[in-house]
């Protein structure tokens, strides 16, 4: 049973822990994303849902434990199947980083460049394409997430739901496998909020990314997750994992069953 | 509007402590300290609110502040018709339990405890710096090899920022180094009828040490503060991580182009302020001590040789690498708050003045030794 559910797994956890100095923000953790998942990481606020993140884009380094990426089987087949992210040479992670995309709480975008040219820059980076090929794609990246005709603003010139949108459209820039997506919904309007998680089920369904989400929006866990993992900030620990509309009915965590229900008694 | 009033009465044995008027923040201070008094000498068990008329949380507060006292002497204080919403106000703050930790603890560390963390801090502090310094000869070398990318426009605008933006201020101050220096020695070389040995002491002293120094000084200012709060303000805003997720390297595309800019225009700076500050120097001299301009020049050019000129120039290429460093490392390694890029900006240029100076006194110990 364990290796049918591992095939298609693209992450594994394995008994992470995280700790800034000696302080530890959660132990034990262990769980799988699978391919095509939309993975919620829940919890409450203060518990290390958006350091657990960090642990997946290379920002931050595991106390203890392993991060495992999915190998590109395309490239080499069947030689090893999971690749140890923080123990793999610079190189190695550089490259898995580029099948990554990430979009940062606050959008993150780089204040000096307009929206074009942030999406335009990992492109150049990463390809031999000519500027006017760059600059369609980015134009494209744009409307997708519905922002046409905003490639020349600068990031300081539009609303903070849009620079979330544009975030999102440079996330996209490399073609990624896997997005990180860090409180998407935060600080947006219910309505806008709605379209993002439209949009994340879009890109989901179109381009075929696994989505790792950290929110603690109830409506957004309920309208995209179909995987997730909670953590307790009491505990320290995941306490469990599971399609959070199952958690909600079935979880034998009552902090879980209460978190979902926003403290509902049953 | 009344004020708060209290009495204690003693009935059989229970005693009460009766409210009356106005319990809010304006009203009530004298009296809370001293119905708190009281409760400690001879506490009381029933607590009447029957005749407050307008309450606020320092009613609140006093109440749940009795209610601890009680429960620490192992008492039960119980509420009398108390206002509507006070009592489920009490409630509510006793029901979320403290939480476990949450309470920062103010532990005095002792003398020796001090002065190791200081020392630990320092010593993590200097790591970081030869780090960064590793880090940049790193992305030099890719420069060279031409790996290393950043964009032109992002250089542009910055030499165009260190460079011609520079001009007026360091304009203003050579001119004046120039004009103080020329006042200095005309007085004390007046008295041995010297006056033209004037053009002298201020083309040596402007090209070996004003003129690089000052530019150094001021560019620490105006261009080292602002590369921390730039890259600071990156750093809080997720930016710098943005760069590190998509694999470009922050120090070739944010500090190599820095670094690139202060040592080209770090030495022309010092030539224009060298020249700026003969110039303030040759003001003095033909207004107000009757030299001719030519025969300044004359002696100006006589005095300063080649040597001088190069050595303030190395001197400011240095100051140049010293400012673009200590700029970006405060900025790169600033914390994540408003109050952390300020401190970025502070030591950056802290760090970069001193080192300056220290370097401008290196050279004077070795080039005096070299007899240079």
């Amino acid at each position: 049973m364990a290796d049918k559910s591992s095939s298609n797994s693209i992450i594994k956890a394995e008994d992470l822990t995280m700790a800034y100095g000696d302080f530890v923000v959660q132990k034990d953790l262990t769980f799988d994303i699978k391919s095509q998942d939309i993975f919620i990481i829940m919890g409450g606020s203060g518990c290390g849902k958006s350091t657990l993140l960090k642990h997946f884009i290379g920002l931050k380094q595991p106390a203890t434990g392993r991060v495992l990426f999915h190998s590109d089987s395309q490239q080499n087949q069947r030689e090893s199947d999971y690749i140890d992210f923080w123990q793999a040479e610079e190189s190695r992670r550089q490259r898995l980083m580029q099948r990554c995309g990430v979009l940062y709480q606050s959008g993150a975008l780089w204040s000096s460049m307009t929206l074009a040219e942030n999406i335009a820059l990992p492109i150049g980076e990463y390809t031999d394409l000519s500027e006017s090929d760059i600059r369609h794609l980015a134009s494209l990246k744009l409307a997708l997430v519905g922002l046409k005709g905003f490639e020349d603003y600068y990031p300081s010139e539009i609303s903070g739901g849009m620079r979330k949108r544009a975030g999102l459209a440079r996330a996209l820039a490399l073609e990624p496998d896997i997005l990180f997506l860090d409180e998407p919904s935060a600080g947006l309007d219910p309505i806008s909020a709605r379209l993002l998680d439209d949009l994340i089920l879009q890109l989901r369904d179109n381009l075929g990314c696994t989505l790792v989400v950290v929110t603690h929006e109830l409506a957004s866990i309920f309208a995209i997750g179909n995987n997730s993992v909670f953590l307790d900030a009491e505990t320290k620990t995941m306490l469990t994992t599971g399609d959070p509309n199952e958690l909600v009915k079935h979880s034998e965590h009552e902090t879980v069953r209460r978190f979902l229900t926003r403290g509902a008694e049953e | 509007m009344s004020t708060s009033r209290y009495q204690i009465s003693d009935d059989n044995g229970q005693k009460a402590l009766k409210l009356f008027g106005d319990w809010t923040i304006r009203h009530s201070g004298q009296d809370s300290e001293a119905i708190l008094d009281h409760f400690k000498q001879s506490p009381f068990e029933v607590i009447d609110g029957g005749a407050v008329e307008q309450w606020d949380s320092s009613l609140i507060s006093l109440l749940l502040r009795l209610d601890t006292f009680a429960k620490e002497g192992q008492q039960q204080l119980h509420f009398q018709s108390l206002p509507r919403g006070a009592h489920e106000l009490v409630e509510l703050a006793n029901t979320v339990p403290e939480r476990q930790g949450a309470d920062k603890k103010k532990e005095q560390p002792t003398l020796l405890a001090h002065i190791g963390d200081k020392v630990l801090t320092d010593y993590r502090e200097a790591l970081g710096f030869f780090f960064f310094l590793g880090e940049s000869v790193k992305s030099f070398y890719r420069l060279i090899r031409g790996r290393a990318r950043f964009r032109g426009r992002d250089l542009r605008e910055i030499l165009s920022d260190t460079g011609p933006e520079a001009l007026p201020i360091v304009t203003l101050i050579s001119v004046l180094v120039g004009i103080i220096l020329a006042f200095v020695g005309a007085v004390q070389l007046k008295q041995f009828g010297a006056e033209v040995y004037v053009a002298d002491l201020v083309g040596i002293a402007m090209v070996r040490e004003m003129g690089c120094m000052m530019t150094g000084i001021i560019m620490a200012g105006r261009t080292g503060a602002a590369f921390a709060a730039r890259i600071g303000t990156m750093q809080v805003n997720e930016e710098i991580d943005a760069y590190r997720t998509l694999g470009i390297s922050p120090m070739d595309f944010i500090v190599l182009p820095r670094i690139l800019a202060l040592i080209i225009m770090m030495p022309l700076l010092c030539l224009y302020a060298n020249f700026l500050g003969i110039l303030g120097g040759a003001m003095i001299s033909v207004g107000a001590m009757g030299l001719t301009f030519t025969e300044y020049w004359t002696q100006t050019i006589n005095a300063v040789d080649m040597t001088d000129i190069s050595l303030g120039l190395v001197k400011a290429f240095i100051f140049g690498i010293v400012i673009a460093i200590t700029g970006c490392m405060n900025g790169m390694l600033s914390g994540r708050s408003a109050s952390a890029v300020g401190n970025a900006a502070t030591s950056a240029v802290v760090a970069g003045v001193v080192f300056i100076i220290v370097i401008d006194g290196l050279f004077a110990i070795i080039t005096s030794l070299l007899g240079i």
